[in-house]
């Protein structure tokens, strides 16, 4: 995809000067960005750079010390219930309950965006078809593989069909081929135009992404596709252009 | 109104499927009461004594007859001299010792007074006063009777009466008390470890980020634990009436209601814990020892508030136990209606918005 085209594109997240203190450490220093709709945001950077701060922020379970925010077209500051009702989240930790079963935790997740009975059976059935897990529909969920697991978090966090989805290193602890089917879901997510915000430090998933941002130390050092960014930085992978970002 | 069913019914299987929870909930409660009930005691049985009767005439036999024949007090020994009394004493098995003077019997019909010693072991105050003072009844009881015409030493005889206990049952101490504890107990434990559950699993973040509103969160943490809990009460009553024969001669209705007002308040301290607490050991850790040693020794549980230190009486004030103790004793044993007990009521409806009001502030803080 062309810069140019994705700047004709309509935003949907848009953060000016976003500064998140926590005493006297700045974890964002004065953020500036926007994400388009249909994209997959690559938000990357080193553990402790500030990325869960910032996904944190944007997702209403943090407010920023201060900034023009918007998610979804709505103020961050007053219009918090509307984000609510157009996002989805998946956080670091595996977010869905153990010791219910997956069609349980899918009811569960249906009654509190308010779907209606009929169509979540819909959308159940057809989830279930395409994860494969049928068999599995009154299994607990503790008993399933980690892969299987974070297939069905993800699901389970767009079957609202949010307008963005937000994914803090969902692929934490997962093996390659299990990573790579996980982003095939992805992919599909945002081809349905969901917009896909993603947190991540493996470097070949910010090869998928449409653009990326690195963040350093609470700021953001380059965001770009991941053509330009290898160009820019004379790489022949994100991984370089990552460690000359960090080592600068 | 939707997402809060789907919200309680997945609090439902939660509970369901763990048996540590189950146990909890209804184990230790009845385990609680009916250790309780066989442990504390106030009214005393089979109590060892030994007797010195340097007398013995008929008199003196007949009194220790009555004295054994009470119930209360089982024969260790006979015995004969002043040494003894210290040697069988530090054997520890014998709490009180009788000794009778020397024609005790004549005495007492020609100079209308004799003398007799009640000595007791006091290394267990308790037990100890309880002995000396149903000895001395048995013996009044019995010299009054036997002699209706002697003046008696004492001027004054006062006739007692244990209004709401005749019989002075420790079960009418122990079961409200009790009560309070365990409902007490069981409520913020439960709440507070479900919510500091969901905290440490990262679950809570999902809730947060969903349309959810953390009243709701609230809401559907306290509605699941309320009913299991209004079954416990139910329990404990039950057990109180048909196993102790505590009778409840107030209102039921009454009872019942000011159980879940108790119940609700205990809820919403259990959510304000948790909103403290980090992780589920921590909310254990202030719910059993933050709560549970307080309202058993400050509520007036077991020991009288009256006699407490001037701050512990303080204290007393803000454990929520204390009221309903009071509440519970009113209705169950002295059968008095909201007239008398409006105030306590009040306290206990004044705490519990006190708990939601901070709690749905602290839980919004949380999110900073």
């Amino acid at each position: 995809m062309l810069i140019a085209q994705i700047k004709k594109m309509e935003k949907i997240i848009t953060v000016k000067n976003l500064v998140k203190k926590f005493g006297y450490f700045k974890a964002n220093d004065n953020l500036t960005f926007d994400v388009y709709k249909g994209e997959i945001f690559g938000f990357l950077g080193a553990n402790g750079a500030g990325k869960t701060t910032t996904i944190r922020i944007l997702c209403g379970l943090s407010s920023p010390t201060s900034g023009d925010l918007k998610v979804a077209g709505f103020d961050i500051y007053k219009e918090t219930e509307k984000i609510k009702h157009n996002i989805g989240y998946m956080s670091q930790k595996f977010s869905l309950y153990e010791d219910l079963t997956v069609s349980e935790n899918i009811q569960l997740y249906a009654g509190i965006y308010g779907i209606s009975r009929k169509r979540r059976k819909e959308k159940e059935a057809e989830l279930l078809k395409k994860l494969e897990l049928e068999d599995a529909k009154n299994k607990l969920i503790g008993g399933l593989p980690l892969g299987w697991k974070q297939k069905l978090a993800f699901s389970v966090a767009i079957f609202h069909d949010p307008k963005i989805v937000f994914l803090d290193e969902p692929t934490g602890g997962v093996d390659p081929i299990t990573r790579r089917k996980f982003w095939d879901l992805i992919y599909e997510a945002a081809n349905r135009g969901i917009t896909v915000f993603v947190t991540t430090h493996y470097m070949d998933e910010a090869e998928y992404c449409n653009r990326v941002s690195i963040m350093d130390a609470g700021k953001i050092e380059a965001l770009d596709t991941p053509a330009k960014l290898k160009e820019i930085y004379n790489a022949k992978n994100m991984d370089e252009v990552f460690l000359k970002i960090a080592r600068k | 109104m939707t997402q809060l069913l789907a919200f309680i019914k997945k609090e439902f299987y939660h509970i369901s499927r763990d048996p540590r929870t189950m146990l909890i909930l209804f184990g230790i409660p009845i385990a609680q009461l009916l250790i309780f009930g066989t442990v504390i005691k106030s009214e005393i049985n089979d109590i060892h004594i030994a007797i010195y009767d340097q007398s013995k005439d008929e008199t003196t036999q007949q009194i220790t007859n009555k004295i054994l024949s009470s119930g209360y007090f089982i024969l260790e020994e006979n015995l004969n001299n002043l040494d003894e009394i210290d040697a069988i004493f530090k054997k520890g098995k014998v709490r009180e010792v009788i000794v009778f003077e020397n024609d005790f019997g004549k005495k007492l019909v020609k100079e209308g007074t004799a003398k007799m010693q009640l000595i007791a072991d006091a290394s267990d105050p308790n037990t100890a006063r309880l002995a000396i003072s149903y000895t001395k009844g048995i013996v009044n009881d019995y010299i009054v009777k036997t002699n209706p015409n002697l003046k008696m030493p004492l001027e004054i005889r006062p006739e007692v009466r244990m209004y709401y206990n005749e019989n002075m049952k420790s079960a009418y101490m122990f079961v409200p008390g009790t009560m309070a504890l365990i409902l007490m107990l069981i409520s913020t434990m439960m709440t507070s470890i479900s919510i500091t559950r969901e905290k440490e699993l990262g679950t809570m973040e999902v809730l947060l980020v969903s349309p959810l509103k953390p009243v709701q969160i609230i809401v559907g943490k306290v509605i699941p634990y309320l009913f299991l809990s209004i079954i416990n009460a139910f329990v404990i009553i039950l057990i109180g009436r048909f196993v102790f024969e505590v009778p409840i001669t107030g209102s039921f209705i009454l009872l019942m209601l000011e159980t879940i007002l108790f119940i609700l308040m205990a809820l919403c301290l259990g959510i304000l814990i948790s909103t403290v607490a980090k992780n589920q050991m921590v909310a254990m850790f202030i719910s059993m020892i933050g709560l549970m040693l307080p309202t058993i020794i400050i509520s007036g549980f077991i020991f009288p508030i009256e006699n407490m230190p001037i701050v512990l009486q303080w204290f007393s004030n803000i454990m929520p136990a204390r009221w309903y103790i009071v509440i519970l004793r009113g209705i169950m044993l002295k059968g008095i209606g909201i007239t008398f007990i409006w105030k306590e009521t009040l306290i206990l409806l004044g705490m519990t918005f006190f708990f939601i009001a901070l709690s749905i502030k602290k839980f919004k803080v949380r999110l900073e």
